[in-house]
């Protein structure tokens, strides 16, 4: 391991920015993703009741 | 037909396709959260700071994968609409266009992150590079392809425009990754290729590999959770489950 601190690891040797904005957004994209087919899921659900 | 001594044609149709693919997602689902849990762990805390583009670098552990998955999901689409189209499959169509969404999103994080990291490395958020262009033409084919489908009423017709559309644009697949060889782009070559040793440390290899598996098996899970809300979509009519006349079956297409 190569950080010596957390602020070091959050730095991101001075590319904390673009580094936390990436895993941010892709962060952000995969979860929203997710609780949108959830939503979908249950509205669709609620159309058909016979589905499992 | 019958492999392993199960009747694969069962699962052709939707209505039991629904419930295999209900118990396939947690399982997905728990090796995308492991395999992206330890993609991470590696990516930031075993892998070491590159020597040219310091620690920018570590971008490349969601964008290759992402740009990846923008065109394998791509053509795995284009394969099931091809499908459809063959053998007039409902729900070949019904998966290509689960998978459309997903894509879409992949293809738009591929973009993000690259300019995430072409500013720090070229200094530019944006280039008319070839390999830049054609994948945000592979985005324009993404959304058209949706919006294509939700501007047609007719479900049969939905089916077959959008997959035709499909099928044309997997041309710009290879164009998008052949384009750092075809043209002179800023876009750097491939870091990973089956001929060649990778041009990383073991350690950078690993983690993008491990995180793009994670995003493969995210993808499975996110793809058939969302063809089940297809399914549930598609076939609310009164014939399920209950006797319903044959006005009712209809008057619900």
């Amino acid at each position: 391991m190569q950080w010596g601190s957390a602020t070091e690891f959050f730095a991101m040797g001075g590319y904390g920015l673009y580094v936390w904005t990436s895993f941010g957004a892709t962060a952000l994209c995969m979860v929203g993703e997710v609780l949108a087919v959830w939503r979908r899921h249950a509205s669709a659900r609620a159309g058909s009741r016979d589905l499992s | 037909m019958s492999f392993i001594g199960i009747n694969w044609f069962k699962y052709s149709s939707p209505q039991a396709f629904h419930p295999l693919a209900g118990r396939m997602i947690p399982w997905f689902s728990a090796a995308a959260l492991a395999l992206i849990g330890i993609g991470l762990y590696i990516g930031f805390f075993v892998a070491p700071t590159d020597f040219q583009q310091g620690d920018a670098y570590r971008i490349i552990f969601v964008h290759v994968p992402a740009a990846w998955m923008s065109m394998f999901l791509y053509v795995i689409m284009a394969a099931w609409a091809g499908l459809g189209l063959g053998l007039n499959a409902r729900p070949s169509f019904m998966m290509a266009q689960a998978i459309a969404p997903t894509g879409a999103m992949f293809t738009f994080l591929a973009l993000f992150t690259g300019a995430m990291w072409g500013k720090p490395t070229w200094g530019a958020w944006w280039v008319w590079d070839a390999r830049l262009t054609s994948e945000l033409i592979l985005l324009f084919q993404y959304i058209g392809i949706i919006l294509l489908r939700a501007s047609i009423d007719d479900l049969r017709r939905a089916d077959r425009a959008s997959a035709v559309f499909a099928l044309v644009g997997v041309v710009n697949v290879p164009i998008i990754y052949f384009s750092v060889r075809w043209w002179n782009t800023l876009h750097q070559g491939a870091s990973v290729s089956m001929t060649a040793s990778p041009k990383m440390a073991a350690t950078m290899v690993t983690a993008m590999l491990i995180m793009m598996l994670g995003f493969w098996m995210y993808s499975f899970a996110v793809t058939l959770a969302r063809v089940r809300c297809v399914i549930a979509e598609r076939e609310r009519h009164p014939s399920w489950g209950k006797n319903a006349s044959i006005q009712e079956v209809a008057e619900a297409r």
